[in-house]
């Protein structure tokens, strides 16, 4: 479903992506791990279409995100890492722009919100505004509007930012469960959540991939992988 | 999704985004004072005796001037500060559809704004026998002069994540515009510069272009005028977001 192939992205002299290819299809959870600035959301963001590769191709369901945007836009569910949303909207009201631009009319856009509301344990707070929720309430918002159209690709930008263990035990079993059928990429420092959710995963560091597999074989303890492959961001290079 | 769907949905979002703030109510008291104040009081709307709304629209270059980059200044910096530029970016639509939806949303705000004028035309008619075509006109020039301004605002808005920044450029720049057509300024520039040169100026003045709709005159460049500053400007912000 999802297609990376040398993917690379330069901020002036600074590659924050540097040749990173990788396949993802449907059925597969990928956990992207690395330190902050490792350029996951770089990468995330690229598959979107919200950042234009330097050179390298993406492409989202046979369609290349540079070539044909609107066509793999569609097919793809996004949660961007601040989760962003209107804050001056309600759920509701932020969930039915979310499913119009989904192309979602009548009856289905109706479905479409009390099916992602379910999901998400909004609720309680569907009538709300949304500038007078909890971080965990605006996070899981911003999540339903990534679910909304049921969309084959999943990219996630630490989904379990800012929940408490509760939610973050929801949320990883929800991606667990939405795998199944989709092809899902998200990212996360938090390596249980590896275990807890992925069957595969990616360790990238200063834009490379430095490892790749099932959490088994990429060894254990994981957190001992992860910082022998990694290097802190206070260590110059 | 067909496109003209994408832009009704996003601009449906952007009107309703202006009434649920109080921003929309503030604006439309405070244009309404304001351009009732200068029409009958500064511009001596009874003393001059005439049934016209000559007066009414003389102000409205320098109404505009504040209060539309008040009006479009968060249209594309606040999605940038807030992070939800990136959502709508990623959302099946093209950053066209995107702009041209917000540009349309506030002008239509504008529009609103600009038709709770109503009763100066109602004031005019009670008094005296004024000619209404040119009261249209009036409006027409009016309204497309506030979309010069407001794909201005577009502009300078899509350049930077600070409302404050976008509102202070787009003031000076449409001031550039004012300015440029506006009679104590040409006269001191004749003073140095050929007339050919001081038409020249003049011509890219917001000021020339609005003089024949006041006269009732609704000539078809001026409207290519304010309509190619629209395209052009909204043009501009595409090319502004690309920077992300």
């Amino acid at each position: 479903m999802i297609r990376i192939d040398n993917l690379v992205k330069a901020f002036g002299p600074k590659r924050a992506v540097d040749g990173v290819s990788f396949a993802v299809e449907r059925g597969e959870v990928l956990g992207f791990l690395g330190p902050n600035g490792a350029g996951k959301s770089t990468t995330m963001r690229m598959i979107t279409g919200f950042l234009p590769p330097t050179s390298g191709r993406v492409s989202v369901g046979g369609h290349d995100v540079v070539e044909s945007p609107l066509e793999a836009k569609r097919l793809i569910g996004y949660l961007p890492e601040a989760a962003p949303s209107y804050p001056d909207m309600t759920v509701e009201g932020f969930l039915d722009f979310a499913a119009r631009m989904r192309g979602l009319a009548g009856a289905a856009r109706k479905r479409a919100i009390a099916r992602v509301v379910e999901l998400c344990f909004l609720e309680s707070v569907f009538a709300q505004s949304i500038d007078t929720l909890s971080k965990g309430y605006r996070h899981r918002t911003c999540l339903a509007q990534a679910l909304i159209h049921d969309p084959e690709v999943l990219i996630l930008d630490e989904p379990t930012d800012g929940l408490d263990p509760n939610q973050k035990h929801e949320v990883r079993g929800l991606i667990r469960e939405l795998g199944r059928t989709k092809a899902i990429i998200f990212s996360t420092h938090i390596l249980e959540e590896v275990d807890a959710a992925c069957t595969r995963a990616m360790i990238i560091d200063r834009g490379r991939i430095v490892a790749s597999g099932t959490p088994d074989e990429l060894g254990r303890p994981l957190d001992e992988v992860f910082r022998r492959l990694t290097r802190p961001d206070t260590v110059k290079s | 999704m067909s496109a003209w769907r994408a832009i009704a949905t996003i601009g449906r979002r952007e009107l309703v985004s202006y009434f649920t703030s109080p921003v929309a109510y503030v604006f439309l008291v405070i244009f309404l004072l304001l351009t009732g104040f200068l029409t009958f009081t500064a511009g001596a709307f009874f003393e001059r005796g005439e049934a016209s709304l000559a007066s009414f629209f003389a102000w409205h270059p320098w109404v505009y001037l504040v209060l539309v980059p008040a009006v479009g200044m968060r249209l594309w910096a606040e999605e940038r500060r807030a992070g939800t530029l990136e959502l709508l970016l990623t959302l099946p639509v093209s950053p066209w559809q995107a702009i041209v939806a917000k540009f349309l949303a506030s002008w239509a705000f504008l529009a609103i704004a600009l038709a709770l004028t109503f009763p100066v035309i109602v004031t005019v008619n009670v008094l005296g026998d004024p000619d209404n075509g040119v009261i249209l006109a009036g409006y027409v020039g009016s309204l497309l002069l506030a979309g010069a301004y407001l794909a201005i605002t577009c502009l300078t808005s899509a350049m930077t994540r600070n409302q404050v920044i976008a509102f202070i450029v787009a003031l000076v720049v449409c001031l550039f515009l004012l300015l440029a057509g506006f009679s104590p300024v040409t006269n001191l520039l004749t003073r140095w510069a050929s007339p050919a040169v001081v038409d020249t100026v003049a011509a890219f003045s917001v000021v020339t272009h609005f003089d024949g709709f006041q006269r009732g005159v609704i000539d078809s460049r001026d409207v290519l005028f304010f309509l190619s500053v629209i395209g052009f400007a909204l043009f501009a912000t595409g090319i502004a977001l690309r920077r992300r």
